[in-house]
């Protein structure tokens, strides 16, 4: 096998990298050892930035915001709910800072207007009786998953190729260039080589590792953001508190729901990104100081991104300060004349990330086609539209077709949609078919959290000749541990009742956790 | 103006929750000549497979499965004695599903199984469950997949979370002769639910359909394994004529709850209550206990008291979190209607492992509430809180029923204790 540009990280900027460089004709090959989004892209709040967030600590970064967040909504409409943001403080918050915002705002071109706290709270009513200040800005939420995947499905459609669940385990290294990467099936262990002109790694927080099978170092240190989500919608808006970026300060409504977050935690492994209940603790205290119900509102799940931030600081708590700007390295200087790494950035600025590493790649190639990724419309991608709330329900109820039975209640997931996603997604490894489908739509988002689905989906994949043998038992054990991570940190009243009646039904009925490890499908390590 | 009085009733035994230990605690007591009322809301009855478990996996972190219950009992007791079967004999636990099967025998339910050896039942994701008494309509799936003949598992057309291509498949690991296919359910009727459906097999009509759509499918087949739902209300019959229709062996294969399982043990359940006469509160709470000298007066309604029950002695039987025996708040679990001291791990951070299927399981699973050797919750100075009041099936501490299959084992057994404890002191 063969390709031009090899990126590796399927997250939302190695996926703006590989519609980048198909705009612009330059064959590429994407790959991820997991699956879209796995890393921190997956792990955000789903937030397109005004930039009001940044005009204190970063006015250049505030600049960058505001112009990609309008041109998102131009060329990609459909990932976007322009919802608006509110900037509120409450009492106790830092009136200096509170004061000067404004000016700040002004100063990096972002629009954002004052409301008195009548108002603000007549907007949002379940904003805190303790409001002091109130403005309004642009801000958004995107659909992170779609984001990428209409990223990937454009590249495609231009002739990239996506390569899920296929690691990067080495380089074939000749006179100071990368001829071939060897990488890895990881569901089946296979190995074989891909041979490419440059590799670009836009592994972010696995940036490092990918770099030093080829020599370079990459100094990353890694920063945990937790995120909770609620299961109900608390605001229309997207709520900022008001004072310099800290925990628990922003809810961003997502759909049907709304993320509260996020974290701020040192980590020695990336690896090692779960959220803790110290961490979901702290939040909702944080939260619920700017909207009270936070504190007795039901909570679906939490889920973790890790943050790679590039250059060592001194350890500590001073990691917001570090920049959040993105890291881009020529190898060159390392003496990998053919290897360019990417890491770092906001969802918010991915595309202009991937449009600056696209600029250096082709002119390492000597390809002087201009970046297309501003000016060009990006059409939904048929294999990421089931990620939307709502939709699935919406197409099923208008169809109105006995036979289609929902499988997913939560959601209102039907048996087409999952065919639809089955029919267009990359091939599934045994034992990821089940991870790939959730991760393309709603199915296992819902209250149930996927006791139910799972077994209901497992059981048409067995319909539909999908799943074969003993497989479904790995798929859903698989699965059921995914959902897990996120619903282990909040296992306390509702919640943890309904993990008990899932234990009841898995462990006490099917006895899943009897059933030997698979090495096949194992996780990888 | 005050309110009228709530209408008073006076009996022997108070039983609190209709799960499974409820409702054998209230059979064990009527049984023994007690009056008894009994309040709970539906319970997780309603979900149960049917499957009365005693134990099969021991210890759960090395995952071992016993064939011989027993065996596996006395290794519990040795490794584990805070279990609460570690309180338990044998002779005790045998006469507990004795009363409790001749029970559910009399209320129309049959229950089959080995003597001093676990039973093996299909589950609907195809895999093999060990347990100790069955349902009539499971027991031929043991023989099923011990001698593993050419079978047939039926599924229905539009009816949710049950393959039989997934069973055939999964289960054709160890047993290669099973086929599957999917018909229309008879009638045409549209099949999303169970309960509609085992109801119309209950009509010899829509049985002689299935039977005459099923044919063509059976030649070579030995037995044939449907989803459970052959009968609701009348499940000899059903089970009879399907046997008969096909001129084989018929067996059931639970569904995923809430299941015709649980609604047969329900129905019959609650129409004996009535019939043998105790004072049933379904769909209602015990919202307050005021203990005295002869016992505890109880309030039970849902929102407001709309009876008041004086009892000698008490049964809680309100099951763990699902049941809502125990309330597992963000800053620890407290038990719901007494306020008993609940035996639980230090913190929340210590709840639960990082894996759902870690085979250790999960150690909130063991908390609960610690009793003497006669089932009577401990207060907060190691003492029985209340002369009179024991507490039995899941809510106790120390087991782990998902996990070492011994939940309805666990709550005949112990309901049968208290209830023979607090016959003795009359």
């Amino acid at each position: 096998m063969r390709t031009t540009v090899l990126i590796i990280g399927g997250g939302v900027t190695g996926a703006g990298l590989a519609r980048d460089l198909a705009l612009r004709g330059v064959a590429c090959v994407l790959v991820d050892k997991q699956d879209v989004n796995a890393g921190a892209s997956g792990g955000n709040h789903g937030l397109l930035h005004s930039g009001a967030r940044y005009v204190g600590s970063d006015p250049l970064a505030a600049r960058e915001c505001r112009e990609e967040g309008e041109i998102l909504r131009r060329i990609a409409p459909h990932c976007v709910e322009d919802t608006g943001g509110l900037f509120v403080a409450v009492s106790g918050d830092d009136e200096a800072y509170v004061a000067d915002f404004p000016d700040l705002c002004a100063k990096s071109g972002i629009a954002a207007s004052r409301l008195d706290v009548k108002t603000a709270r007549d907007m949002e009513p379940a904003l805190s009786d303790r409001l002091i200040a109130a403005y309004a800005v642009a801000d958004a939420s995107v659909d992170p998953f779609k984001l990428s995947l209409d990223n990937i499905g454009q590249a495609m459609a231009h002739g990239a190729r996506f390569l899920p669940w296929t690691q990067v385990v080495g380089f074939r290294l000749d006179a100071g260039r990368i001829r071939a990467a060897t990488l890895r099936d990881a569901a089946t262990g296979r190995e074989y080589e891909l041979e490419v002109s440059l590799v670009i790694n836009a592994a972010g927080a696995w940036a490092g590792r990918v770099a030093a099978l080829a020599g370079p170092h990459v100094d990353l240190v890694f920063s945990k953001g937790t995120l909770l989500v609620t299961q109900s919608r608390i605001t229309d808006r997207v709520i900022n508190r008001l004072r310099p970026a800290t925990d628990a300060d922003i809810l961003v409504p997502g759909g049907t729901v709304s993320i509260l977050g996020t974290t701020s935690v040192r980590i020695p492994d990336p690896d090692d990104c779960r959220p803790s209940i110290a961490e979901v603790d702290q939040i909702i205290d944080e939260g619920a100081a700017m909207v009270p119900e936070l504190n007795s509102t039901r909570y679906i799940r939490a889920y973790s991104g890790v943050r790679p931030l590039f250059g060592k600081t001194s350890a500590g708590s001073g990691d917001r300060a570090v920049s959040r700007g993105f890291a881009l390295l020529d190898h060159a200087r390392d003496g990998v004349e053919n290897f360019v790494t990417i890491t770092g950035g906001k969802l918010t600025t991915y595309r202009l990330m991937a449009e600056k590493a696209a600029n250096l790649v082709c002119a390492k190639l000597g390809v002087d086609a201009p970046c297309l990724t501003a000016a060009t419309v990006m059409p939904p991608y048929a294999g990421g539209r089931w990620t939307e709330p709502g939709l699935a329900p919406k197409k099923w109820l208008k169809a109105t077709d006995p036979t289609d039975t929902i499988l997913c209640e939560c959601e209102m997931v039907s048996k087409s949609v999952v065919d639809d996603i089955v029919r267009t997604m990359p091939a599934a490894s045994p034992g990821t078919t089940l991870l790939s489908i959730g991760l393309r739509s709603r199915i296992g988002k819902g209250p149930c959290q996927g006791g139910f689905c799972s077994i209901r989906v497992a059981g048409h994949l067995y319909d539909t000749e999908v799943v074969r043998g003993d497989q479904g038992l790995h798929e859903i054990r698989r699965f059921l541990d995914e959902r897990w991570r996120g619903v282990h940190p909040i296992l306390f009243d509702f919640p943890l009742m309904q993990a008990e009646f899932q234990e009841a039904v898995h462990c006490g009925l099917f006895g899943l956790e009897l059933v030997p490890e698979d090495d096949a499908w194992k996780e990888d390590a | 103006m005050t309110a009228p009085a709530p209408p008073r009733h006076d009996v022997d035994l108070m039983v609190i929750g209709t799960g499974l230990a409820g409702m054998a605690a209230a059979a064990f007591a009527l049984r023994r000549g007690l009056s008894v009322a009994l309040a709970g809301a539906p319970g997780e009855s309603l979900f149960a497979s049917g499957l009365l478990d005693l134990l099969a996996v021991h210890p759960v972190k090395d995952r071992r499965l016993w064939d011989d219950p027993f065996a596996a009992l006395a290794a519990l007791a040795a490794d584990e004695p805070d279990h609460p079967y570690a309180k338990l004999s044998r002779p005790g636990i045998e006469a507990a599903f004795a009363a409790f099967t001749d029970f559910l025998a009399g209320i129309g339910l049959d229950y089959h199984g080995h003597d001093g050896k676990n039973a093996l039942v299909l589950t609907p994701v195809g895999t093999v469950k060990h347990t100790y008494r069955v349902p009539a309509g499971m027991w031929a799936a043991d023989h099923g997949i011990r001698r593993t003949p050419p079978a047939l598992i039926v599924d229905f057309e539009g009816f949710k979370g049950f393959s039989s291509a997934q069973i055939a498949q999964t289960a054709g690991v160890f047993w290669p002769g099973l086929a599957h296919v999917r018909l229309p359910f008879p009638g045409g009727l549209p099949a999303p639910y169970p309960e509609p459906m085992a109801l119309a097999l209950e009509s010899p009509k829509y049985r002689e359909e299935l039977a005459r759509a099923l044919s063509p499918h059976l030649r070579g087949r030995e037995m044939v394994g449907f989803p459970a739902v052959l009968g609701v209300y009348r499940t000899r019959e059903t089970l009879a004529a399907l046997t008969g229709l096909l001129g084989m062996p018929v067996f059931e294969i639970p569904t995923i709850p809430p299941a015709v399982t649980g609604i047969r043990l329900k129905a019959a359940f609650e129409e004996a209550m009535a019939r043998m006469g105790a004072a049933t509160f379904f769909q209602k709470l015990v919202l307050g206990v005021r203990a005295g000298s002869g016992g505890f007066a109880c309030d039970v309604g849902w929102n407001a008291p709309e009876a008041e029950v004086r009892a000698r002695g008490a049964i809680l039987a309100t099951g763990r979190f699902f049941g809502k025996g125990l309330a597992p708040h963000r800053k620890g679990v407290i038990e719901a209607v007494f306020g008993l001291p609940v035996v639980q791990p230090a913190s929340r951070s210590k709840w639960h492992a990082e894996r759902m299927f870690d085979p250790a399981g999960h150690a909130v699973n063991r908390a609960g509430l610690a009793t003497d050797g006669r089932f009577r919750p401990l207060g907060s100075d190691g003492q029985p809180a209340f002369d009179s009041l024991y507490a039995v099936g899941s809510i106790l501490a120390g087991h782990d029923w998902t996990r070492q299959k011994c939940g309805a084992g666990l709550a005949l057994a112990t309901a049968y204790a208290a209830v023979e404890d607090f016959a003795g002191r009359r």
